[in-house]
């Protein structure tokens, strides 16, 4: 990774950049490396225009731990955005303030617009409905973790795939490896966009479309699940319509392979039943816990000129 | 009709579009902001036989200079085009506008909310053209894929 670059979209790394990342962060957490005055003496912005508590506490623990500090920037309320100022003016500012800015919003393309006006390096921390690259860094890492490969593993993508960022992201993510299938489950209202299948497709990666798991829950590696995106229904009946339409629970988990992990970016709501959770297969508060790890690798790539 | 006896007035100064795309003809004029009540004399045909694309559109317009830009866009939706600039019912110049890697200022990104549509940001509209054989524009910020045939209806104004 050069530095200073932003990651903006999972596809801004290139793969060996990703393993990279996910090397150094398996040394942090195998406690091989000791990074905490790495970044001594360097400024964190946190730019938060759309609520979020992990991914924003993940990224200061990240930044703790490297020994830098952060200043935060907490949705519109009570800052200069309310009453009125642009979004480009606002993160010049913090540009000014800070050697990295770590923006979240709903707003799609903010963060590669920010690239454009700041010069400090950019991460998106999740915006819109198609972009979450640490996230995704994440659940790879998970997967790398857990079953010692990216590649050659059946993937079954569980949930809102037409509004989650997550996925929406992840798919993209798997693209730049050589997944065995890739199964995309959900309701018929909630399915992937035309786009996605196109580019799946273009990609040469074995994809297929399904409205139960029933029949692969047996075969897969990776079961990732994902809540409903709520928030992101601009019709309140519209969302009712597929409300509580899918979940997964203990009856699925015991029909998976012993050695499979069922993946969540969590919060979670009714999707993911708390059942799950005693089960060996059950990885997400894990994958939460090595986040931090993953967020630290690439903050120390990005800002420390180390490899 | 055949090609031969397709004969429309020379026009004495302005630009003749030739080989559009059977049926793009209306979007190259949209392109060109042309709506029709400017005053020039302006002829346009359309499904006509052609040797080379079998059908073909045709587009001629006095006393109008086509921008770079325009041009650029006009290779989109019509990839066969050749324009010729016509002086004193001469052929200048007649050359084929290549299709640019990003589409930029000109086409609006068709996603409501992406940042670029927001009117209070200082920010210009970029796609970059990720096909051309169908025409696939995908916005730089947002990643949102316009096709060529909505180009016509995403212009700039």
């Amino acid at each position: 990774m050069s530095a200073h670059a932003d990651v903006v979209d999972i596809s801004d790394l290139p793969r060996d950049e990703l393993e990279g990342v996910f090397r150094v962060a398996d040394r942090i957490e195998n406690r091989e490396i000791d990074l905490s005055h790495s970044l001594e003496g360097k400024v964190m912005a946190l730019a938060f225009f759309e609520p979020s508590t992990r991914t924003r506490l993940s990224f200061e623990s990240a930044m703790c731990r490297l020994g830098g500090k952060s200043i935060t920037f907490l949705e519109s309320v009570m800052t200069s955005a309310a009453k009125g100022e642009n979004f480009a003016d606002t993160v010049r500012m913090l540009d000014y303030y800070s050697d990295v800015i770590v923006i979240r919003h709903s707003v799609e393309g903010a963060s590669r617009f920010a690239a454009e006006v700041c010069s400090s390096p950019i991460i998106n921390a999740g915006e819109g409905m198609t972009y979450h690259p640490t996230q995704t860094m994440i659940d790879l890492y998970e997967v790398q973790k857990c079953l010692g490969r990216v590649d050659g593993l059946k993937y079954a993508i569980v949930g809102d795939l037409r509004h989650a960022r997550v996925t929406s992201s992840l798919i993209r993510g798997l693209m730049m490896f050589r997944p065995d299938m890739l199964y995309l489950v959900s309701p018929e209202r909630l399915r992937v966009p035309e786009e996605t299948r196109r580019s799946l497709s273009a990609a040469k990666v074995r994809f297929e479309e399904r409205t139960s798991l029933t029949e692969i829950l047996g075969s897969v590696d990776i079961v990732y699940v994902t809540r409903i995106q709520k928030e992101r229904f601009g019709d309140a009946l519209e969302y009712e319509r597929v409300r509580g339409s899918y979940s997964f629970g203990e009856d699925d988990v015991k029909r998976m392979k012993r050695e499979s992990i069922v993946l969540h970016a969590l919060p979670r709501v009714d999707e993911l039943s708390p059942a799950v959770d005693k089960y060996p297969q059950a990885k997400y508060f894990e994958q939460a816990r090595r986040g931090v790890f993953v967020r630290m690798a690439l903050l120390h790539r990005m800002l420390s000129g180390e490899r | 009709m055949t090609e031969e006896n397709l004969r429309v007035a020379k026009i004495k100064n302005g630009t003749v579009i030739d080989h559009i795309r059977a049926g793009r003809a209306l979007q190259v004029l949209r392109i060109l902001g042309i709506r029709g009540d400017e005053g020039n004399t302006m002829a346009v045909l359309m499904n006509v036989p052609s040797h080379k694309l079998g059908k073909k559109d045709l587009v001629k317009i006095e006393d109008k200079t086509v921008q770079a830009s325009q041009a650029q866009l006009i290779s989109l939706v019509a990839p066969e085009a050749s324009l010729n600039i016509i002086s004193n019912y001469e052929v200048r110049e007649k050359y084929k506008p290549q299709p640019p890697h990003i589409v930029e200022g000109l086409v609006r990104c068709p996603n409501s909310r992406c940042i670029s549509n927001k009117p209070e940001e200082p920010i210009v509209p970029k796609l970059s053209v990720e096909s051309q054989d169908p025409v696939m524009l995908r916005c730089v910020y947002c990643r949102a894929v316009l096709s060529g045939d909505e180009i016509s209806t995403h212009l700039v104004e």
